[in-house]
Order: C-alpha cells, then sequence, then structure tokens
C-alpha cells in the first residue's frame, strides 16, 4: 500500500534461511520493479532507419515514449530468404543504435541560424532595400563580403526566423541567377539511395532554377571507374546474402565485420557453411579474423599481388591446360578472343586499338555503325567476324537494322550464323612479333616507366587501309602478364623468376610471400573450376582509395573474369565502397531532377568542380607526363592535370559547372537578338573564341560558383579533401595550407587555364546548410537550417546488400523548429518564386550537356581523339563537343512546379539505362493516387506532390522496381533492343504496385527491372552481371562485353589499356614542407591512410558521445610500436600530422595492428570535439583532410567513347586521398585554444 | 519572555519536527527517484576525498554526540561522569570534530562553486544546504567559548533540559531559554530548521545512510517470492 508502510511488517513476515543462512527467501514489497518495467514501456514503435551514407539500410524499431524517442532497437521482420539460406536479420549496428542520442543532445541544431556579422550585414541593408538589392549591396561590396566570409568557421551564429533564413538564402539565388546565372547557383548532397525524398527536394528545386547538381560517389573516391571501364555499369555488387551461395571468398582491402557489420553474418555463416575465405589488408583489421589465412602486403602495392596471382591463373588454368568452363566463358562473355590492331613502333609492335568492322572490306556487311563493331576470328572458318552484341548493334543512324542484334547470342551479326570465336592465334599465327608494353614497377614512385617487349602471336589482316597485324586480347593479355608460351621471349618459365608479373617479383613489393600468392590464386581458380564460378572476392576502400585504384581493381577483376565468376551467383567481384544502389532510380530521378518539366538537369562531376574551384590546381605537383607511358608520344601531353580537364570539358567528355563564361541567359538574348538559333550562337561562339568556357578561368570572378547547397552531407568535415584549400579560396576563412603555389614556387603553370594574382579567397557568397547537429561543415555556413532528424520524416531508404525497400518515417514530429528537408527546400521555393518577380521572368537557358553514357550520342567519338581546339576537327556539339540545349525556365512559377508533377512525362516518357517507356497510365494512376492541383496557374489539373508522402508514393509508383506494370514495360523495351525476351523475369509481379504504408508495414523485395543487372527471385541471390550472363544481355561496353583490354586513345597513351602495376604517386607534400621550425621531438614520415570510422556512424558523424565514450572521445591516429619508438610517442601522447596540405593534431593510438611505415586515420573525425591547436600552423589543428590533396587521373576524364562516357556518378574524376605522406612528431606543449574571443572578433547583429 | 521566543523554541519545533518526520514519510512514498544524495563524484572526484570524508566523519560524531549528550536519561549520565567532565568531554570531542566537519564543509562549497563542471550542475537548494550547514555548524564552535565560561554549570544543565524537554513534549519548555547566550539561540533555531528543510533536499539521503547498518547483518543473498501464499507459507516445488 506504501512503500513506508509495507516496510512495517519486519515481525511478521516470514523468512526461510537457506544455504546454511546466507541466503533468505523472503515476501516482501517488490513494487520497486515497477522501474524496470516502466523503464522500457513505451507508448508506440514506428519502422524507420539511418538516411546516412551507410550501405546497411537496415529497418529499425523506433521507440517512444511520452512524444519523446527514447531508443531504438533492430526489426527483426524481413522477408525471409529461401529455404537452405540464412536469413536477413538481423540487421543494425552499435552505431545505429546510438542514433537517437542526436535527438535530444546539445549538438542539435534547434534554430534557423545565420552568421552574426552577416545577420546585422543582412538586417542594416533590409532596412531600407528590398531583399534582391539588399543581398547585392553586400556581396557587391568588397569590405562588406570579407567581414562575413574571413570570419566562417570560428563561431558566431544568430538565431534567426525561418522567414528571416528562407529570404535570405532565395534573394541570394535570385541575385545570382539574373547576375551570373543559374549554373552559379549548385548544391552537393550524396547517396540519395539514404533518403531519397529528401535528396530529391534540394536537386528538384536546383534543377527547376538551372543550378548545379554535384556527384559524389566519384568526390567520395567510392566510384571504381575500373566498373565502368570493364562493364559498361557504375558499380552493380551481389547482395550481402550471396556470399553464402560463395564456396570461396577473398576479402580484399574491405573490413566486413566494422564497415558491413549488419552483413557480417552471413561471413559468419558462410564459413560454418564451410566456405575457405581469404582476408588481404595491410594492418590487422577485424576482418582478419575471418580468414583462413590473413595475407598483409605493404599498403597501396594490392595490384602487384593481384597481378602475380593473375599470372598463376593464366598459366595454369588457361595456358598448361585449358578448362573448358573458363574457356567458354572468356570465348562468350569477355573481348579475350577480340581482335587488336598491332601497329609498328620501330623495331617493336605496340598494341593499338581493336579492329573494328569498318577496317575491313565492306565492312563486314555491316551498315549500321561498323566502326564501332568489334571483330574476332570464327574458329571453324577462320574468317573475321563482327560478333553479335558489341556497341555499334545498339546505337547507329540506321540501328533499325540492327534492332534483335544487340544480345550475347554466338552470332555473327552479319548472316546470323552461330560462331566460335578463337581465344588465341597461337595455333593459326602468321607470325610471332615482338610486342612492347610498359611497365612500371621498376621504380616504386618513380615516374615514367620502362618497356617490357614479348613475343605475340599475329595474324596478318587485310584491311581497307593495307595489311595490318592484329592478336587476340587473350594473347596480349599472357604477354602482359608474362606467362611464357613458348615464344621464346622474356616470360618467366617458372614462378621462381623475379620477372613481371611472378609471384616471386611481386615479393620484393608486396612482401607477401610467393607460395602464399600462389596458393591463394591456385585454390581461387579451382574452386570456380569445381563450382562453374562461385570464387568471389569482396573488396573495398583499403584498394579503392588510391590513385592508381583502378589498377588494384582491374587487377583483381581480372582474375573473377578468368575464373568465369562475374554474373554467377556466389561468384564475381563485391565492390562496397559507399556503393548504394538507389533500386528506384528510375521513378526517383523525375522526381530528383525534374525530368517532369526540364530536361536536361545539369550535373557535375564533383571531383572536378572542387578541384577547380577550391584552387587546388594551383598547388598540382604532380605532372601528367609522370603518368604518361614510355610509348606514348609525350608532345602530345603537355600541361597541367588540369589542363587535361578542360580538354575534357570542351571536347565533350566531362560536364563542366559553371559552363559558359557568362550568363546563360543572358546567352540565349543574346542569340536572339542576333537571330540565331542559340546551339549555333554558342557553337559559333566558342569556335571564334567571342565565348569561352568557364573552365579555362575558374578564378575569374564571373565563374565562381556563388551559392552552394550543402545537405545530408558533411562536405567539409568528411570528404572534402584538400580541406585547407577549402578553406583558403572557396570560404575564404582562416586555413592552414602550409605549401606555396605555382606561382610562388615557379612551378610550370597550366597552359589552357588563365592564371590570375592574386589567388582568389572566398568565392562563395553563400553557403546554405541544412542539417541536424552542429557538423563541421555547418560551421563553415552562412545560413544554417535544421532539419529533420532520420525519425521525423518520411522517406525512403534502398542499399545494395538487401533487396528490400523500407521507409524513414517520422516517429515524431521535427523537434524545436526543424524541418524536413522537403518542406525547408519547398519554402526556399516558394520565396524564390515570390522574389523572382520583376527580377526573372520566364527565361532562356543555355544548357552545355557531356555525350552521355547509355544515350546513342556515346558513339560519338570513333577510332581516336580529335580536339576542335587544336583544330583536328570540327567542332560539332553532341558530337565533338558538349551538346548546347536551350531549356526554358518559369522562374516565378517554380513553387508551383516542385509541388506537382509536371506533363513531360506523358509526352515523352521515362526510362534508363538506354531504354525508354511509355509513362500514360503510371501518370493516370498517380493522379488518382496523389490528388490533382486545384489552383489556378500553370500545374492545374496536374497530380500533386504536396508533402513528404506524396514525394515518395511519385517515386515508388514511377519505378519499375516498385510498379509491376512497368518493370514488365521496361522489360519490354530492351527486347526490343536485344531481340529476346525478358517479360518473365517481371510478370508474375505484374500488378504488384508496392506503396509507402505497404512498406511501412514491412520492409518489400523490389521487382526485377532491367536497370539492374541482377535478378529478385526465389532461385538465386542477387548478384551483378547475372541477366549479362543468363539472358545474354550485354554488357554495356564497347565490345558488349567484359572488357581486359581498353583501346581509348587515352588509356594506351597512359600505360592502362591492360591492367598493370602502379606504385603509389609522389605528391612531394612532404618535401615541400621540410623547414618548419622543430619542436625538439623527432619527426618521422609516414604513409597517411584513413580508412572507415569505428566509433562514429558511418563515414560522416563522430560527435555522438555514447560512440566517443568507446573509444578516445576525440580525434586519434593509429601508428605502429616500431615507428611509435621512433619518434619516442607512446600510447595517448598529442601528436601532430602535417604536409605541404596543411596539419592535423590527434592522440596516438600506439598498436601492433599497423604496418610500420602508415598510419591510420579513421576519417571524419569533426573538428568541433575535442581538438586542440597544432604548433605548427599555430590555428586549431585540421581533419583528416588537412593533409591531404585532390588529384585528377586523366583516363578518368574519357568521354564520348561508348562506356567510357560521362554520367552522373558513373563515371569521371575521382577524389584519391592515400598517396599522401605525412610529418608525424610528438607535440611539445596542447594548447587548447580556450580562451575567450577577442574582441575584434566579436559580433552582436 | 517575547512572543517570538515562545514561537521559536515552543512551537517551532514540534513544526520543523513534524515536517522532518511526514516530509520524509511522503517523500519516501510518492517520489522514490528522488531519493538520493545527488553525488557529484561522478563529474569530477577532486577535493572530494578530502572534503567529504573530513566533512562526514566529522559531521557524524557531531551528531551522535548531541543525539547522546542531550538525550540520554540524567540518571545513567550522573554514573558516569561528572557534569564537568560531561562538558569537557562534549566541547573536545564535538570541537574537533566540528572543526574536521567544517574544514571538510569549506572544501566541498569551494568545489562546488569553483569547479565549472560542478557549478553547471549545481541547484540552488544545493548550495543553501551546504551554507546553512556551515553556518551552523560555525554557531556550534563559537558555543564552546560560552560553554568553557559555564563548564557543566547551570547553563548547561538547562540546555540538557531544554532539549529533553522537546522530546517529552514538557508545558513552558521555552522558557528554559530565556537569558541563555544568543549564540546557543541561534545554533538552536537553525538545527530546528535543518530538520524543516531537511525532506525537501538531498539530507534525505542521511536516512537510508544509516539503514545502510542493516547490510551488515544482512542474508547475501535475498530471494523474493513472488506475491502472497493465501494459505501461508512459500510455494514449493510441488506447487504448495
Amino acid at each position: 500500500m506504501s512503500h513506508f508502510l509495507d516496510r512495517l511488517t519486519f515481525f511478521t513476515q516470514e523468512r526461510e534461511r537457506f544455504a546454511g543462512g546466507h541466503g533468505e527467501t523472503r515476501k516482501e514489497d517488490r513494487k520497486w520493479e515497477e522501474g524496470y518495467r516502466l523503464r522500457w514501456q513505451h507508448d508506440k514503435i514506428v519502422r524507420s532507419t539511418h538516411g546516412v551514407n551507410c550501405t546497411g539500410g537496415c529497418s529499425w524499431k523506433i521507440y517512444v515514449k511520452g512524444g519523446i524517442v527514447t531508443w531504438e532497437t533492430q526489426q527483426t521482420d524481413y522477408p525471409r530468404t529461401r529455404p537452405g539460406m540464412p536469413n536477413h536479420e538481423p540487421r543494425g549496428c552499435s552505431r545505429g543504435a546510438s542514433y537517437s542520442w542526436y535527438l535530444y543532445s546539445a549538438n542539435r541544431l534547434k534554430y534557423p541560424m545565420v552568421r552574426g556579422r552577416l545577420a546585422r550585414l543582412w538586417r542594416e541593408a533590409r532596412r531600407t532595400l528590398a531583399p534582391v538589392e539588399a543581398w547585392a549591396s553586400i556581396v557587391e561590396d568588397p569590405a562588406k563580403a570579407r567581414e562575413y566570409k574571413s570570419i566562417r568557421g570560428r563561431g558566431g551564429f544568430v538565431r534567426v526566423s525561418w522567414d528571416e533564413a528562407v529570404e535570405l538564402v532565395a534573394a541570394a539565388n535570385v541575385y545570382t541567377i539574373r547576375k551570373y546565372g543559374p549554373d552559379r547557383v549548385c548544391g552537393f548532397s550524396p547517396i540519395p539511395a539514404m533518403s531519397m525524398v529528401s535528396f530529391a527536394a534540394g536537386t528538384r528545386y536546383l534543377a527547376l532554377i538551372g543550378g548545379t547538381i554535384l556527384s559524389f560517389y566519384d568526390w567520395y573516391c567510392d566510384l571504381p571507374p575500373s566498373s565502368p571501364q570493364t562493364w559498361g555499369e557504375q558499380t552493380d555488387v551481389p547482395e550481402s546474402a550471396d556470399w553464402y551461395n560463395s564456396k570461396f571468398i577473398i576479402a580484399w582491402g574491405s573490413n566486413v565485420p566494422q564497415t558491413r557489420t549488419p552483413d557480417a553474418h552471413f561471413l559468419v555463416e558462410a564459413r560454418y557453411n564451410g566456405t575457405r575465405i581469404v582476408a588481404i589488408t595491410p594492418d590487422y583489421s577485424e576482418v582478419a579474423k575471418f580468414g583462413d589465412l590473413w595475407l598483409h602486403p605493404k599498403q597501396g602495392t594490392d595490384a602487384a599481388l593481384g597481378m602475380a596471382m593473375g599470372h598463376v591463373i593464366l598459366k595454369e588454368f588457361h595456358v598448361a591446360r585449358t578448362v573448358p568452363y573458363f574457356d567458354d566463358y572468356a570465348r562468350r562473355y569477355t573481348d579475350l578472343p577480340l581482335l587488336v590492331r598491332l601497329v609498328k613502333q620501330g623495331e617493336r609492335y605496340v598494341p593499338e586499338r581493336y579492329l573494328r568492322a569498318s577496317d575491313l572490306a565492306g565492312g563486314l556487311g555491316q551498315a549500321n555503325s561498323p566502326e564501332w563493331k568489334t571483330v574476332g576470328l570464327d574458329e571453324a572458318s577462320g574468317a573475321p567476324v563482327a560478333p553479335q552484341g558489341s556497341i555499334g548493334y545498339r546505337w547507329g543512324p540506321q540501328v533499325e537494322a540492327d534492332l534483335g542484334k544487340w544480345n550475347l547470342e554466338q552470332k555473327d551479326g552479319a548472316s546470323g550464323r552461330e560462331v566460335r570465336l578463337a581465344l588465341s592465334l597461337i595455333e593459326r599465327r602468321d607470325e610471332v612479333l615482338p610486342v612492347a608494353f610498359p611497365y612500371f614497377g621498376g621504380q616504386p614512385g618513380q615516374a615514367g616507366g620502362e618497356v617490357l617487349v614479348r613475343r605475340v602471336p599475329a595474324k596478318r589482316l587485310a584491311t581497307a587501309a593495307g595489311e595490318v597485324y592484329v592478336a587476340t586480347v587473350f594473347d596480349l593479355l599472357c604477354a602482359n602478364y608474362g606467362v611464357d608460351r613458348g615464344l621464346g621471349d622474356g616470360c618467366a618459365k617458372s614462378y621462381d623468376e623475379d620477372v613481371p608479373y611472378t609471384p616471386k617479383w611481386q615479393e620484393a613489393i608486396t612482401g607477401v610471400k610467393a607460395e602464399q600468392a600462389i596458393w591463394v590464386a591456385r585454390e581461387f581458380a579451382s574452386t570456380a573450376e569445381k563450382t562453374r564460378g562461385r570464387s568471389q572476392i569482396i573488396i573495398g576502400a583499403g584498394l579503392n582509395h588510391w590513385y592508381h585504384q583502378d589498377m588494384n581493381y582491374r587487377a583483381v577483376i581480372n582474375l573473377a573474369m578468368l575464373c568465369g565468376t562475374v554474373g554467377i551467383s556466389g561468384g564475381g567481384w563485391a565492390h562496397y565502397v559507399g556503393q548504394e544502389k538507389l533500386r528506384p532510380q528510375t521513378g526517383w530521378q523525375v522526381l530528383a531532377f525534374a525530368t517532369d518539366w526540364v530536361r536536361p538537369p545539369r550535373h557535375m562531376n564533383g571531383t572536378s568542380f572542387f578541384y577547380a574551384h577550391s584552387d587546388q590546381w594551383r598547388y598540382e605537383k604532380l605532372g601528367a607526363r609522370e603518368l604518361l607511358s614510355p610509348l606514348a608520344d609525350p608532345a602530345r601531353y603537355g600541361g597541367s592535370i588540369i589542363d587535361f580537364n578542360v580538354r575534357a570539358e570542351r571536347m565533350g567528355w566531362l560536364p563542366s559547372a559553371p559552363q559558359l563564361a557568362a550568363n546563360p541567359l543572358e546567352v540565349a538574348k543574346d542569340a536572339a537578338r542576333a537571330g540565331m538559333d542559340p546551339k549555333d550562337y554558342v557553337a559559333r561562339g566558342l569556335r571564334e573564341g567571342t565565348l569561352k568556357l568557364a573552365c579555362e578561368d575558374p578564378d575569374n570572378p564571373v565563374n565562381f560558383p556563388r551559392n552552394l547547397f550543402v545537405w545530408r552531407s558533411n562536405l567539409l568535415g568528411s570528404s572534402g579533401k584538400g580541406h585547407e584549400y577549402f578553406l583558403r579560396h572557396l570560404m575564404g576563412a582562416q586555413h592552414s595550407v602550409l605549401g606555396a603555389d605555382l606561382g610562388e614556387s615557379g612551378g610550370t603553370k597550366p597552359e589552357e587555364v588563365a592564371w590570375r594574382d592574386p589567388a582568389p579567397e572566398g568565392k562563395l557568397d553563400l553557403l546554405t546548410v541544412l542539417d541536424f547537429r552542429m557538423s563541421t561543415t555547418c560551421l563553415y555556413g552562412d545560413v544554417v537550417l535544421p532539419t529533420a532528424t532520420w525519425y521525423e520524416k518520411n522517406d525512403l531508404n534502398t542499399t545494395d546488400m538487401h533487396p528490400f525497400i523500407h521507409p524513414l518515417s517520422a516517429a515524431v514530429d521535427p523537434a524545436w523548429e526543424a524541418k524536413s528537408d522537403w518542406e525547408i527546400y519547398k519554402a526556399i521555393a516558394r520565396r524564390f518564386s515570390a522574389l523572382a518577380q520583376g527580377q526573372l521572368g520566364v527565361e532562356k537557358d543555355v544548357v552545355l550537356q557531356p555525350i552521355l553514357h547509355d544515350t546513342p550520342a556515346e558513339i560519338a567519338q570513333p577510332l581516336d581523339v580529335a580536339d576542335w581546339k587544336r583544330g583536328e576537327c570540327e567542332l560539332v556539339p553532341g558530337r565533338t563537343a558538349p551538346n548546347i540545349v536551350v531549356v526554358e525556365r518559369d522562374y516565378p512559377n517554380t513553387f508551383k512546379r516542385f509541388t506537382a508533377l509536371g506533363p513531360l512525362l506523358k509526352t515523352l516518357g521515362n526510362g534508363g539505362k538506354g531504354i525508354t517507356w511509355s509513362m500514360q497510365e503510371a501518370v493516370e494512376g498517380l493522379a488518382a493516387l496523389n490528388g490533382l492541383v486545384a489552383d489556378e496557374g500553370p500545374t492545374q489539373g496536374l497530380p500533386k506532390i504536396e508533402t513528404d508522402t506524396d514525394a515518395a508514393e511519385t517515386i515508388l509508383y514511377l519505378a519499375p522496381e516498385t510498379n509491376g506494370a512497368i518493370a514488365v514495360k521496361a522489360w519490354d523495351a530492351l527486347s526490343r533492343q536485344t531481340g529476346r525476351a525478358h517479360r518473365h523475369l517481371a510478370e508474375a509481379r505484374e500488378d504488384e504496385r508496392i506503396r509507402y504504408r505497404d512498406i511501412q508495414a514491412q520492409p518489400r523485395k523490389i521487382i526485377t527491372s532491367p536497370t539492374w543487372s541482377g535478378i529478385e527471385s526465389e532461385q538465386v541471390s542477387y548478384t551483378a552481371g547475372y541477366t549479362n550472363v543468363h539472358e545474354l544481355i550485354p554488357w554495356r561496353t564497347l565490345t558488349g562485353r567484359q572488357q581486359f583490354y581498353l583501346d581509348h586513345r587515352w588509356m594506351r597513351d597512359f600505360g592502362e589499356a591492360l591492367c598493370v602495376y602502379r606504385p603509389p604517386i609522389d605528391t612531394r607534400s612532404v618535401a615541400a614542407v621540410r623547414t618548419r621550425p622543430p619542436n625538439g621531438n623527432a619527426e618521422i614520415v609516414l604513409a597517411f591512410i584513413t580508412p572507415h570510422q569505428k566509433w562514429g556512424i558511418h563515414s560522416t558523424y563522430t560527435d555522438n558521445l555514447i560512440m566517443l565514450t568507446l573509444s578516445r572521445g576525440g580525434p586519434i591516429v593509429w601508428i605502429s610500436e616500431v615507428d611509435a619508438r621512433r619518434a619516442g610517442i607512446e600510447d595517448n601522447d598529442w601528436i601532430e600530422l602535417y604536409n605541404a596540405n596543411g596539419a592535423l593534431t590527434a592522440r596516438a593510438v600506439v598498436s601492433q595492428r599497423v604496418h610500420e611505415g602508415m598510419c591510420l586515420m579513421y576519417h571524419a573525425q569533426e573538428k568541433i570535439v575535442n581538438l586542440p591547436g597544432s604548433e605548427v600552423t599555430g590555428k586549431r589543428g585540421g581533419i583528416h583532410n588537412s593533409v591531404t590533396r585532390t588529384v585528377l587521373k586523366p583516363t578518368h576524364m574519357i568521354g564520348g567513347y561508348a562506356q567510357l562516357s560521362y554520367g552522373l556518378n558513373y563515371y569521371g574524376t575521382v577524389g584519391s586521398n592515400r598517396d599522401e605522406f605525412v610529418i608525424v612528431r610528438k607535440m611539445a606543449k596542447v594548447d587548447w585554444m580556450d580562451e575567450p574571443l577577442a574582441q575584434e572578433r566579436r559580433t552582436t547583429p | 519572555m517575547t512572543t517570538l521566543h515562545a514561537f521559536l523554541f515552543g512551537i517551532y519545533p514540534y513544526i520543523a519536527l513534524a515536517v522532518f518526520f511526514v516530509g520524509s514519510l511522503v517523500r519516501f512514498d510518492r517520489d522514490q527517484y528522488t531519493w538520493k544524495s545527488d553525488s557529484s563524484q561522478l563529474l569530477r572526484h577532486r577535493e572530494l576525498r578530502w572534503g567529504s570524508n573530513l566533512f562526514h566523519f566529522g559531521v557524524l560524531v557531531v551528531f551522535f554526540g548531541h543525539l547522546i549528550g542531550f538525550l540520554m536519561p540524567e540518571p545513567i549520565v550522573d554514573a558516569l561522569m561528572t557534569p564537568t567532565e560531561h562538558a569537557l568531554l562534549a566541547m573536545v570531542a564535538g570541537g574537533v570534530a566540528g572543526a574536521c566537519a567544517i574544514a571538510g564543509l569549506t572544501l566541498l562549497i569551494h568545489r562546488r562553486l569553483a569547479d565549472p563542471r560542478i557549478h553547471a550542475n549545481t541547484r540552488p537548494w544545493d548550495v543553501a544546504v551546504l551554507a546553512i550547514l556551515w553556518v551552523q555548524l560555525a554557531l556550534g564552535l563559537w558555543t564552546i567559548y560560552f560553554s568553557s565560561a559555564d563548564l557543566g554549570g547551570p547553563m548547561f544543565s538547562r540546555l540538557v533540559e531544554y532539549v529533553q524537554g522537546i522530546v517529552i513534549f514538557r508545558g513552558g519548555n521555552a522558557e528554559l531559554l530565556v537569558g541563555v547566550p544568543w549564540v546557543y539561540q541561534a545554533h538552536i533555531a537553525l538545527g530546528l530548521t535543518i530538520f524543516l528543510i531537511f525532506p525537501f533536499t538531498r539530507l534525505a539521503h542521511i536516512w537510508s545512510g544509516f539503514a545502510t547498518v542493516a547490510y551488515l547483518v544482512r542474508p547475501a543473498q535475498i530471494v523474493r517470492t513472488r506475491g502472497r501464499n493465501p494459505r501461508g507459507g512459500f510455494p514449493t516445488s510441488a506447487g504448495g
């Protein structure tokens, strides 16, 4: 009855002693136990997930109690797999389980905030001026602009109302569009798959106003260009359940238990099921515990190990004996039997491009695109044939003639006769020729390479241009790998010879014992032989983040292809590096890029954008000629790295942002005044030089990216390689760049790009950041808008690690004044539309578009490279230069367009990956579902997209993966190209429409669509390339096959036509700062490796106290015991790392885990957590990217050439960061810099 | 004798003690999650070792000194020692313990106000309780000056009589304190106030502190049965 009175029963209580009086049984009050029951009681459970850039995509139960989110636990109701397979759950990790901390943490953003000095300037100006004029009065006054830009990153935010914040942003956008052009308004947000509606909110706004949408996958260096190079596919990988189907797994540079925690159970279960696992990582990472064997090559040398393994597999399974399965696979699905021209260079020959049908008499009977049809030898007749499936059967002016021939049936395209292509010419050779191959492995870190001459069996063919020698890719590959074929060259007779690329040869480079390399290769291949391809390679950032990542990757991919594992369940290549699968992609792109209203959107590759606009090119120390093949003509490749990017942009290979060195709205008006079609007007201007591309002068104020939106991202705290350059040039803030630029150091300046002194600082006028927490990026923002957390909004989530689509749901309303991203961009669009009145009307906008992959234009530039500016060809938009498109923008109706589904879907349809289908019925269905806009105006009668759930329904209804009828339509559309029936893959689910409420009830398995190369089925797990192998749909490459050989001129000249080993590049970052004052402690130089976070939420959030409590509560760097001894560092000492790029401070973790000569720093350790000042710079210590700088690779800029054509997040330069070295030393004095703000920095609005 | 005097020493003790008992009971029953010492040891242990230990040692000696010294029946005291000895014991033991307590408390006050982390987690009541205790200890130490002049004389007896008078509800008890030096009066009035505020502050943990003594005699393992068996006795494995 009462706690107290109940205790007054002392004498009446029955007690019984036991255990010799040590225990006692009592009947006493147990009401206190209610406390524990109450602890776990809750009012409701809501299904949501974590919209972070993590591939987990785990469904979670969010518990709400008294209107407060209290905790979360893992959902366990995924649809089951099939008998004999483990189920998916439980999915989730400790990081996800700690997320609810953010909602009510001190670090939560609660109100809109503006940088104090800007707020004061804005309010002063607004007293007398209208919003757009007020903004102009601030940014056009250098003193005022400097005043608020220079203080970025150093606090001083004030709380403002939503109205004021939104008005400021909208006014800045209107001003920037009117004055400089819409492409000067940019936006960055990564990984739409993690929260599709939130991503789409911002990009829909940007697409409607003509802003620039930046890519992220390549910028994060998660995109492996080797994938588009080999397969014409951005990245497609097996779901984690497919590991269970594998019999031999190599986990290479991928720390599965740490970075793929919810999936790791499949690896354990696979082991129980008898799968053998080999772990390959330089450090003793957690994945090593899964390994039957752990190999630890020196960091950055993985390609050498991969090449040696390839050497063993080629020799033992392809040359010494023929494995029928491998042989058949190679002939059907790879370019190994295709012919490559050998051209004479001095005394020897070099492999040139693939032989094309157009080279041969009569074009082998091919009328359509013969120059895009590759050729092999028919084994039976010995005659050259152009087998079906190459890209020439897919596109071309007379593609009607080839309809139904774009497939992998082993047929001659001309006669339709069955053919079997010869893999090697060794039996039918006319001659054995000395062929030269580039080799870069001789002098580690040094420029240039050597030449290896191998003897290759060749055949003479009569072509239109006379006789040429040809060899098959297979024979070239064997020669390149140094496999001896008894032709009397310098190839290794045994594995013990130190000849490239033998197991012995790699031993000196990687430190891995030759016999171990041989054993792994042999086991991998023999397992694949016995199981018909069930050997798999899981591969990760440990290989992908290097400058020569494509060599690491192609060395590994070659193993997978040589053993016939790609496209086989349990086999293939599993790239798990930030590779999200936006499953309903084609439905989503309508919403995200507003293709229902305007086409095309302005897409830009992030890496080139940031390289140019954070002026990292001004500090470039890597010369393009260091990268060239010794077989190339260096005269063709002059200039600095950015010159190559500029050339790529003007040849239509890569996109540009901004595009023209003029306001595109004004260009359209000028064209009208001149009475010309804007397309011709711009082409003429470029040709004559009266109009320039902005990329040729990125430091010119008219070409600055003026406004930047960052949402769902921690650009400056996480992914911004060259952090200090960002701060210096883009932000104009305090920075710690320690090196000199090319002007100061007297280096070679670019040829194509204008050099301006002094370098601009503070290019950005306005950085608007949407976030739910005060991240490092927010610190540098001018306007910070509080968004809903992942438990406060409705959205969609998919991943490639499991086949389900599931939601984010609002468990509670956004706390304080936060709003969902969808509502925030709606608010901005609404105010923008109002402010546009009288400033901007219905405008014509000239948009430049690069040559895109999976469009008919991707066969624009056959055979060789030609630059119009050098007079090598005519400027033809969309063919030798970017395409020029005029888009009409209705600025005052931006908001109305934002919230309604536009008319273009009905008229133009929708599609993806080279096929289109009609959308009539889908649009009508969606109209019935979402309702129609009733308000008068241009959107009256169109389907509504008002709320975030409307937006989610739009995505689901328009995508084949979630709307069965569209899936069937899409397969039928593909059938027209391939001539094969595919609709059976989706037909059983034709009537299914997955709706938002459905996935709130339970995650739903998506429907098989041609957007992806795997299938959703009861028979097999999802794996990449499955439909290529089993449905005979060609890979979307030049040859239609998986390519070992890349014949583009630049690939050849940069020495990467075939895979080779290339050591890490020399960034020269350490040499440039050797003269810094000593602090009395020893200095050592270590390789700087930035792997994945362990105690943060994926790669972005490292301020969660629950997680920080598990480690050291602040920035840490791992170093080896040996190096620690050398530098006099003890565990937990404060150390400093620096080089020409900047400096960072952290505590040392001294561990046996780490390889000598390298250090590890988990990325994205926030600037706001426990970070003291740096002794070297005298400023606050930096983050992991303070010591890195982006270096672009020219081969990633190639475009207009089949699979080597641009696509957003598909191809392009990547932001690699692992080739850096840093100077490490113990700090003498730790300065927390926590004295009060100096008077002159204070501010009151 | 003024009305105020009559109230303070005649009526106020019963108000204070009633609030003390009833308040403690109500809080124990209604608000068990607030029944705690509010230790700040997790935030910072610096100064706590000396401050807290000195204070608790001193204040416990002083507490039991008062309890025994004032409430032990006179015959027993007389049998053990002379009034002078009694007074000397009280002054010396109380003086030493009181000095320890006030030294410890001074450290604790410094810690609470000077340490930013502790200060940020301090409520006004926390400071008030420390301040009141410090003043009370100071007053108590000050009485030694007067007691040394009396040494077991009439004033000392009157004080003992007064305290015992409260417990046995003697009428006109307040008159005993007329003419007693103000320091004693202030010490008593403030002491009663401590009882008054007791249930509303972290002082409630004193009850539990004393209750912990029971652990000394408790069996190592306690098993609590589920609910009461209507037939009496414990459920057995046979279901009885």
